[in-house]
């Protein structure tokens, strides 16, 4: 039988390639703006955002898309202050894990002890689950993400590359720092439903690393790091159709095939190039 | 959990407290976790190396999972692999933190897929939800007399250790330059740390549990930092505040049914920021 020939497997693909596009070149700039530690936070804000919004009554999504885009212009007010203070960040993120966990106490009494697996789909993810209403709204919001990327591309890259000069040319800092944290999250709370609020590294910091391994120059590395993410996700989903092996784990374990490799494969070249 | 609530009368509330055998399991597990976890996150805060602890405390969730997988205890899989994360971390010969943009792209990399190594594990013995949860965020159930036996060894090694590399790491971490050209072996102390660093992860994850490690490690110590800036007052200080966190904690999950980590990271992080707001600078406290 095709796997094609599966709804479930058909929505995984749509909507799982258009997260990824979308994590893959958000996460390009992530790696270069050396802001990991924000995408590891809004990925333990989105857990506590999607399980309060379940709590409330409200859509899990509306939950976590609001908790996400909330912290992540708090983050942007704060600016360059927050950076490098990863003892105050940390506490303040383990609490909101700790609210978290209360949130879940609280939905598992609330409910029938079936429902305690919500958490770990918030968690881990659940890309075969997907129902028609979410994988529209997951691949629209990725979509859109990628236009929104591609049209301020240049001037982000310049900003991240050389701040004084582009402000020094009118780049408007604030706006596109606020703007590009705010992608951010959009990008971790649709990556939800795919890969999980943990496992966002592999699909927004992973390939991008790849693409730095691989290529120094700006466009090549962004086309890279999309690409590569897109990839890992239906080869994840493809050999997870063969294998009783979680998704999740496929993802994150071929993204870090790769990583090593691509590792391996740098350091060959410097060898080389010093021969 | 309990028959009856809690009383106003203390007595009679370590009593329920101590009344199942699980309970005294946990409150002693939790007493050597947290002098340890006092010590330990001193010298992490000192040095910087809070994303260290982070990464290795995530590294830990694989290791626990797969202690249980192999019918092995869950502290013991924590131990193996926190070691063995931080001999490789030490083998890299650079300090693990968030400044550089390859090595937390590396770090990065490395937790989501130990994460997603540990969600395979788990899904290979067929762990339910709540297993899941036990690792990522901690339990006052099922800590068993073996474990309480391998913590308790544990923690009693690595703080003798500490105290008798205490004095050269201080110096090493304070002033690494100086300590270098007066012969303090300061790579061999760094690396010596991280597997200290290790040893204490993995054993105060079975408390707070993967994720919240940071209540436990970095919190304390945090606050013990802005309060005093004596060594010797600064650790009692970060041991008090992490044993006081973790009693209560375990007492108030023991009462409520909901999960110890929330009551310790709540309680660690209401500390840290009322630390904060009385010694900063031109704080509410304090206008300038």
């Amino acid at each position: 039988m095709s796997m094609f020939a599966l709804e479930f497997m058909r929505n995984a693909f749509i909507a799982g390639g258009c997260i990824a596009l979308a994590a893959g070149l958000v996460g390009y700039f992530v790696v270069l703006r050396n802001q990991v530690f924000t995408a590891d936070a809004l990925g333990h804000v989105a857990f506590t955002g999607g399980l309060g919004g379940v709590l409330a009554g409200l859509n899990l999504l509306a939950g976590v898309f609001a908790s996400c885009i909330a912290v992540a212009l708090a983050i942007g007010a704060l600016g360059g202050r927050a950076r490098g203070r990863d003892v105050a960040i940390g506490t303040v993120f383990a609490w909101v894990l700790g609210l978290g966990v209360l949130f879940l106490s609280l939905y598992t009494t609330a409910r029938s002890a079936a429902s305690g697996t919500l958490g770990v789909s918030v968690l881990f993810g659940s890309i075969l689950g997907l129902q028609p209403a979410q994988v529209i709204v997951g691949s629209l919001t990725a979509l859109a993400t990628v236009a929104v990327m591609i049209v301020i591309a240049r001037p982000l890259l310049f900003l991240s590359i050389d701040p004084e000069v582009a402000v020094a040319r009118g780049v408007p800092a604030r706006a596109l720092t606020s703007l590009f944290f705010i992608l951010v999250a959009v990008t971790v709370a649709e990556s939800v439903q795919a890969v999980g609020a943990l496992l966002i590294f592999a699909l927004i910091v992973t390939p991008a690393a790849i693409a730095q391994n691989l290529s120094t120059r700006p466009w090549a590395g962004m086309a890279l790091s999309a690409g590569i993410a897109v990839a890992v996700v239906w080869l994840g989903l493809t050999l997870a159709f063969y294998v009783a092996l979680p998704v999740s784990f496929l993802i994150t374990g071929l993204a870090f095939a790769l990583y090593l490799a691509s590792n391996f494969a740098r350091r060959m070249v410097r060898v080389g190039g010093l021969a | 959990m309990p028959d009856q609530g809690p009383s106003w009368d203390v007595v009679a509330d370590v009593q329920l407290l101590l009344q199942f055998h699980f309970m005294q399991n946990a409150l002693l597990a939790g007493t050597m976790v947290a002098m340890l976890a006092g010590v330990a996150g001193y010298f992490v805060v000192l040095r910087g190396q809070s994303f260290a602890a982070h990464m290795l405390s995530q590294v830990g969730f694989p290791g626990a999972a797969a202690g249980v997988l192999i019918h092995a205890s869950p502290v013991l899989g924590l131990i193996v692999f926190c070691a063995g994360a931080a001999l490789g971390l030490g083998a890299l010969g650079r300090e693990v933190d968030a400044g550089h943009r390859l090595e937390s792209a590396a770090i990065g990399s490395i937790l989501a897929f130990s994460l997603g190594l540990g969600f395979l594990f788990v899904r290979l013995y067929g762990g339910s939800a709540q297993g899941i949860y036990a690792f990522l965020f901690g339990t006052i159930l099922g800590i068993t007399d073996r474990d309480v036996q391998l913590t308790f060894a544990v923690a009693l090694a690595t703080i003798a250790v500490l105290a008798a590399i205490g004095r050269p790491l201080m110096f090493a971490s304070v002033d690494p330059d100086v300590a270098v050209a007066r012969g303090v072996p300061v790579r061999m102390l760094s690396l010596a740390f991280l597997l200290i660093l290790a040893l204490s992860v993995a054993i105060t994850v079975q408390i707070v549990g993967t994720l919240l490690i940071f209540a436990l490690l970095v919190a304390p110590a945090a606050s013990a930092l802005q309060l005093t800036a004596r060594p010797g007052r600064g650790i009692a200080l970060s041991i008090v505040l992490s044993l006081v966190f973790t009693w209560l904690g375990l007492a108030l999950a023991y009462f409520t049914n909901v999960p110890v980590g929330f009551f310790i990271t709540t309680l660690a992080f209401a500390f840290y920021v009322a630390v904060r707001l009385v010694t900063a600078p031109g704080a509410v406290m304090a206008p300038a």
